[in-house]
């Protein structure tokens, strides 16, 4: 190396994120029929910023009578209204909401990243534009319900009641409201209970919209809300977005009720990467597979396989690569990593971390500052891991990433498909008949090559095995709100 | 001297062979005039047991399988049963079917799988996607098998339940284990005999006789069967099926149908045990070129 | 220093190995420099930096010694109503015009930087190459910009480019080579990474993107390529290489996203003019009007601002 003339200390200042504009109420109702109203219990809970540990909103806790009420509105507004709508006047709606979205998406990034702890970057550039989008999309289909289905005349369910996880909080509401209403359903959905607030942003513009009292009901509560939603018995539909437990819990609960059911549950997604792939853009893979959005993704690339090759140069480069993310306050612009969504999350990974450091995997932690305040986890890797190890075996939805190294294309499939999860894969490879045999064989029901963690309106989403069942996005998500005559 | 008859030993079919059930034990049907069907197997836990692991051993190779190949198997399947028609026809009336009903129900059986065997290299076109993503990616979704499907087959035909179950689901490159209708279930023993000298693999189709209050569990319990196929309207079955599917959340697929209609078969009951894969790659595009090259 | 590092043991590679480059990846890559937020202190720190980092240049048929004179009086006079400027890094002339510039320079920091080698096209014969660099060495150049043989690259014959590098080195004595790529004829990524590696295992000081007269030409997806294969070179020899992105860096913002880039790839030790340079004419006075804007709150006025 030749000598330095002077050192160069050249860092990024903070750059945060204006909240300036942000309106966040001191306490959010329930959204039901219409209105907002006040639990009837009278209980509220707290959301906290996760990146400050500062309570930002409390927010009504809604039981089974509340929920009841909630469906009956739905049923209502099933009967009376929705379902007596043309086609066409319910894309009209949908894309009002759409519009009022992207108008006011700042507003909900912001929010999305106080209440959440993702990075601005992330909500801004991602979430929100997926969600309005999502809105967009399928408010097209509306009135086109008849070509999605060949042969067939196509009915809608009744009342869909939804449950959504705290990772993508505003796009899964949209991935499972948008359908349900481009289909002719009306809706009950609760938002998970860390992340309600940007639900219930979406409350005020569905309000704002337009949209018949009743249609779209919005409940917030824990997991007692979520079940009174899947027990009641004036349901037609359950949609649920969560972990493989809680979606065997709920496959349980409505067998032989006649309730239809879709699933997207947890996944331990293989990402390969083969000796020809190009090496910088799959590495830039695996950070974006694994450490997006803190590694809360379903379909998260937490099983890394790298052929033997490649394997130092990959993990060298990998290492570098995640001393150059910025962890930290979520609202500055040039966060890379964000805040663990909750306490009880972070004590998850914390738990995992300290498995894999028994199991005698090798640890390495991007040697990044952690936040004092909040739930940090910094971006963490696991070299020398086998197949049968815990770590690799069982989701963490973290930033966890399993590293395991393989000789041969078969070796690779047959450790990437033993599994009971199934949700997504990746592969990295030049080689174009190598690429396709690797997606054709590997059992999921996404396959990134050469890329990763990609998501459109327009792609459908979801799993095979044990990762659920059901498509959200596409043509084929519209099958998940719809019966066949 | 008139011939003496020779009596056919009823069997079940696991992995291409006619294996008497591991445990023994027999039953005996009668039909509706009270005479005896036959002694046949009473299927075992075990017997379930190895009709799924056969069915995923030959689960590789069938669905990798090109499809107009499985198109050609299936329509193979039709020529022998024609082939053999006047033997079903015989078989369900000693079962109780009319003599007119019966010849019905086995050609309506054959043209059922010639409908199937045309499905095979069809329905993934017409139920895939190209999806126009906003990014630069080419993104596509197919069609591609759920794996191994349990089938309980319609409890009151003895032929047309059977097969019109069993031919969507392997027409789409599933591998099945079908338990046949508890009290007719001549024409399903003797369909494996068609089957088995009609190019499909061994293992492809599975059939067990038995009672259901023995099998269903065992197959719907089962870990790495990963789809049920359930002919009936029964809701304690029903719920039975979809509570123990949840163990590895199968996908519980349950059809009312009277499966003599001629409408009573279509695409939808392929693309049931399908599952959708998204596949996505880069498009790269050469040195911001546009259409104007 | 490094005009001795050809002497090293490191294996010479295939080229026709050099990693792949997955253009699509690239680009998502470089938008994510793109969206980093450079404020207050840290952009002033930058904005100086790009200044110090600018080989002012001209690469005129119709040059003459006047206009380089002026240009180079520009060039170690950037804006002298504010005090604490840099100046630039170099000038950035023709073989002809090189004993012009030095002679304006002499006493200052600013280095005297040449293009040779039949520049822009480079399709001349290699004894021509071989005058025209030592030609410029001697009038007094410190750097000398070489273009390779895009012709014979397209072909196949990287033995040829990689030979022919590595005789222009060795007729630039002390004066440290830049290989310019002129990565807008070589279209892909794949063949801007195999000409990068070619270029420094062969000898380069620097690889540059662009002759300047090429559209188009520094663009970050091929400066990102070139980082890339500048760490993976360093990585397998030790040896440190630097980066010039030429033509088409106008402005400040994008000097800013090129210095994000160069931080978060090669790191804080790239960032010197020893290491990275921009080839540029119009950009100084970009930075200058955004540091005075910084600086005094108001927009600026190209008027205030000298153009030589």
């Amino acid at each position: 190396m030749a000598k330095k003339i002077k050192e160069i200390n050249w860092d990024y200042a903070p750059s945060l994120e204006s909240t300036s504009h942000i309106e966040v109420k001191e306490k959010y109702e329930l959204f039901i029929d219409g209105k907002f109203v006040k639990p009837s219990s009278g209980n509220y809970f707290n959301t906290v910023n996760p990146a400050t540990n500062e309570v930002l909103s409390s927010i009504a806790y809604a039981n089974e009578k509340d929920v009841d009420n909630a469906v009956k509105a739905a049923r209502k507004a099933y009967n009376e209204v929705w379902s007596k709508l043309s086609g066409k006047e319910r894309g009209k709606y949908i894309y009002r909401i759409a519009r009022l979205m992207q108008e006011r998406a700042r507003e909900l990034a912001v929010i999305e990243t106080l209440d959440a702890g993702k990075t601005i970057r992330e909500s801004r550039d991602i979430d929100i534009p997926l969600a309005c989008n999502h809105f967009f999309y399928y408010a097209g289909w509306a009135d086109k319900l008849e070509y999605a289905f060949p042969n067939r005349k196509v009915e809608s369910l009744g009342v869909a009641g939804q449950i959504i996880p705290w990772n993508f909080p505003l796009l899964m509401a949209a991935w499972k409201i948008a359908p349900a209403l481009a289909a002719g359903n009306t809706v009950v959905l609760k938002p998970a209970e860390t992340t309600s607030l940007t639900a219930m942003k979406l409350a005020e513009i569905i309000r704002d919209s337009g949209l018949p009292a009743g249609v779209v009901n919005i409940v917030t509560g824990y997991g007692d809300t979520g079940a009174a939603i899947v027990n009641h018995e004036d349901i037609n539909k359950v949609a649920f977005t969560g972990s493989t437990a809680v979606g065997k819990i709920i496959q349980k609960a409505i067998a032989g009720t006649g309730k239809k059911a879709t699933l997207e549950l947890g996944g331990k997604s293989a990402n390969i990467i083969m000796d020809d792939a190009p090496i910088d853009q799959a590495v830039e893979g695996i950070i974006n597979g694994i450490f997006f959005n803190q590694g809360h993704v379903c379909c998260a690339g937490s099983r890394l396989f790298v052929q033997e090759g490649v394997a130092d140069v990959v993990i060298k480069k990998l290492k570098r690569r995640m001393d150059s993310l910025i962890i930290g306050n979520p609202l500055d612009k040039n966060t890379d990593v964000g805040a663990i969504n909750s306490k009880e999350q972070l004590d998850t990974i914390n738990k995992y971390i300290k498995i894999g450091i028994n199991e005698g995997a090798e640890m390495y932690q991007a040697s990044c500052e952690i936040p004092k305040n909040g739930y940090f986890c910094p971006p963490t890797i696991f070299t020398g891991v086998a197949q049968s190890s815990t770590i690799a075996q069982e989701e963490i939805f973290g930033p966890v990433l399993t590293i395991q190294t393989f000789r041969t294309v078969d070796e690779v499939i047959q450790k990437a498909n033993n599994s009971p999860f199934g949700l997504a894969a990746g592969v990295w490879s030049d080689k174009g008949s190598r690429v396709f045999n690797l997606t054709s064989k590997l059992n999921a029901g996404v396959v990134w090559a050469n890329t990763y963690n990609k998501f459109d309106p327009a792609s459908p989403f979801g799993g095979f095995k044990e990762s659920g069942y059901g498509r959200e996005g596409g043509m084929h998500g519209l099958s998940a709100y719809v019966k066949l005559k | 001297m008139e011939r003496l008859e020779i009596l056919k030993t009823y069997k079940i079919y696991i992995g291409g062979k006619f294996p008497r059930t591991e445990s023994g034990r027999y039953y005996s049907p009668k039909n509706p005039k009270g005479e005896l069907l036959g002694n046949i197997c009473l299927s075992s836990r075990k017997d379930v047991r190895n009709a799924v692991v056969a069915a995923r051993k030959a689960y590789g190779d069938w669905s990798e399988r090109a499809d107009f190949n499985r198109s050609q198997i299936l329509y193979r399947i039709a020529e022998m049963l024609e082939g053999r028609k006047a033997q079903f026809i015989d078989e369900l009336i000693v079962q109780g079917v009319s003599q007119k009903a019966a010849k019905q129900e086995v050609e309506l059986t054959i043209d059922r799988l010639v409908y199937y065997a045309g499905w095979c290299d069809k329905y993934k076109q017409i139920q895939s996607s190209v999806n126009p993503v906003s990014s630069s990616h080419f993104n596509f979704s197919v069609q591609e098998p759920t794996g191994i499907v349990g089938i309980i087959a319609d409890a009151n035909s003895s032929l047309i339940g059977l097969v019109s179950s069993i031919a969507p689901v392997i027409a789409g490159g599933n591998t099945c284990v079908v338990l046949a209708s508890e009290k007719l279930p001549l024409c399903a023993i003797t369909f494996a005999e068609v089957i088995n000298s009609s190019d499909v693999p061994g293992g492809v189709v599975n059939i067990l006789t038995g009672k259901r209050t023995e099998l269903i569990s065992p197959l719907t319990t089962h870990m790495d069967v990963n789809a049920i196929f359930y002919s009936g309207k029964e809701t304690e079955i029903i719920k039975e099926l979809e509570e123990s599917g949840a163990l590895n959340l199968k996908r519980i697929h349950s059809y009312d149908e009277d499966w003599n209609k001629e409408s009573s078969q279509n695409l939808y009951f392929i693309t049931d045990f399908q599952e959708l894969k998204t596949t996505w790659h880069p498009i790269e595009n050469v040195g911001g070129a546009s259409s104007s090259y | 220093m490094q005009d001795k590092k050809k002497m090293s043991n490191y294996l010479i590679p295939d080229f026709t190995l050099s990693p792949r480059i997955d253009k699509v990846g690239v680009e998502e890559r470089v938008a994510r420099f793109q969206t980093r937020s450079i404020k207050s202190e840290s952009k002033m720190q930058a904005l100086k930096m790009a200044l110090n980092m600018i080989d002012l240049t001209t690469l005129e048929g119709k040059d003459t010694p006047n206009k380089v004179r002026q240009m180079c009086y520009k060039a170690m006079h950037l804006h002298d109503v504010y005090d604490g400027l840099p100046t630039v890094a170099a000038v950035c002339v023709y073989p002809s015009m090189v004993g012009v510039a030095k002679k304006e320079v002499i006493n200052s920091t600013v280095k005297v930087a040449s293009v040779s080698t039949a520049f822009p096209s480079g399709q001349a014969p290699l004894e021509v190459k071989l005058i025209d660099t030592k030609f410029a060495v001697e009038e007094g150049a410190d750097e000398i910009d070489m273009v390779i043989s895009r012709g014979k690259f397209l072909s196949g014959e990287y033995n040829f480019v990689f030979d022919e590098i590595a005789a222009v080195k060795e007729a630039c004595g002390k004066a440290r080579l830049k290989v310019i790529l002129e990565t807008g004829e070589l279209v892909t990524l794949d063949n801007v990474r195999k000409a990068s590696d070619i270029a420094m295992y062969a000898g380069a000081d620097f690889i540059k993107t662009s002759t300047g007269k090429i559209q188009p030409a520094a663009t970050m997806q091929v400066t990102y390529t070139m980082l890339e294969a500048i760490r993976d070179f360093n990585d397998a020899t030790g040896i440190q290489i630097g980066m010039k992105p030429a033509g088409g860096i106008s402005n400040s913002k994008l000097a800013l996203h090129n210095l994000v880039m160069v931080k978060e790839v090669l790191g804080n030790d790239w960032l010197t003019n020893e290491w990275f340079r921009f080839g540029a004419s119009s950009l100084a006075n970009d930075v200058l009007m955004q540091i005075l804007k910084a600086e005094t709150g108001v927009y600026q006025s190209s008027n205030y601002f000298s153009i030589d």
